[in-house]
């Protein structure tokens, strides 16, 4: 079945203290190369039946609502996932 | 401290109380699947006076309840964010459009988890982030009520200190300069964190009104500083017991006093 993937990030003026903490802890394991880390949130939504653009409107809408909060977060992607899940 | 009151279980009676005045004021407490201190909060109503009703998150009536408060806990266990899904309760439509209709709207109270779901409902504006330490934080926390003319402040004084327990991980209280601006120029800042800021919140800010004055919301729990016995072990009038602390019982009798009107 077909899916709509959604990327919800943290705005980039909110401070992200799991990105902070996971940035503290890649020069532990020996990863230097890295500014900085930013954590987000992925959703995969299984569509029953075709991508229609209703569908897709559907899902901005749950993007919007319910699966961020855009006091602190930025809703960065909602896109049909290809045949091969990229 | 007596052994005779459980810790654990339903609303026990209270003994020896003598105002029978607010008797009348019924005080809803909200109960999500993963609420944790929501039989805190009735007794909290009990103790100040007040009777109090159990309400579930599922049902659509909110019993004729004169005032809401929504607990602490892990509703939804924070799932997605902290009072995300819980926001789209049925209950929750109620509570919202019972407080939004200004200064005699619904006075609706939301302590920690309640607190954050108060801001998901759009009632309050910001949200939280987790604590800039990362920690879950549990200890006895100094605030200042900033403002002491809300519904649930008035028991209060103007900049009058409290000392009640603070314990979360999504405590950092965020929102945009402007939001923040505005908050501060209509005294809808009602807690300030004071003796240092334990989570990161901007401007030290522990609670927050609307601007009717009828919903608050704060990040530290009131309802666990009521009983001697069973509070902290200091308070900002002087010294007590060891868990003698009672100072958030007034947010309680400040609601209760204001519906007998």
């Amino acid at each position: 079945m077909p899916r709509i993937v959604v990327d919800v990030m943290p705005k980039p003026e909110i401070l992200d203290p799991q990105g902070k903490a996971i940035a503290g802890a890649l020069p532990r394991i020996g990863l230097t190369g890295f500014a900085g880390v930013r954590q987000g949130k992925r959703f995969e939504l299984t569509v029953d039946g075709d991508v229609t653009e209703e569908v897709l409107e559907q899902a901005r809408h749950a993007a919007a609502t319910l699966l961020s909060n855009p006091v602190i977060e930025d809703v960065t992607r909602v896109e049909v996932l290809e045949e091969d899940g990229q | 401290m007596t052994l005779e009151t459980p810790l654990i279980g339903g609303p026990q009676p209270v003994a020896g109380r003598e105002d029978r005045a607010l008797d009348g004021v019924r005080v809803g407490v909200v109960t999500f699947p993963g609420s944790l201190d929501d039989r805190d909060a009735v007794r909290a109503v009990r103790l100040a006076g007040g009777s109090a009703t159990q309400l579930w998150h599922g049902d659509h009536d909110l019993q004729g309840v004169d005032a809401v408060i929504i607990p602490g806990g892990f509703s939804y266990g924070d799932y997605l964010r902290a009072g995300a899904i819980s926001r789209f309760a049925p209950l929750m439509e109620q509570i919202t459009a019972a407080a939004s209709g200004g200064a005699d709207a619904l006075p609706v109270l939301g302590v920690c988890n309640g607190f954050q779901v108060l801001t998901e409902a759009h009632l309050l504006p910001g949200s939280m982030i987790k604590n800039n330490s990362l920690h879950f934080i549990c200890r006895d926390q100094r605030l200042r009520v900033e403002n002491a003319g809300t519904s649930w402040t008035s028991d209060y004084a103007d900049g009058e200190e409290i000392v009640i327990p603070l314990k979360n991980q999504d405590g950092q209280f965020v929102a945009d300069n402007r939001t923040l601006d505005e908050l501060e120029g209509e005294g809808r800042v009602v807690f300030r964190y004071v003796d240092g800021n334990p989570n990161g919140s901007r401007r030290d800010i522990a609670g927050i009104s609307n601007s009717a004055g009828n919903v608050v919301g704060l990040m530290p729990h009131p309802e666990h500083a009521v009983e001697a016995g069973f509070g902290p072990d200091s308070s900002a009038r002087g010294a007590v017991e060891v868990r003698g602390g009672t100072d958030g019982l007034g947010i309680f009798t400040s609601v209760l006093k204001k519906l007998v009107g």
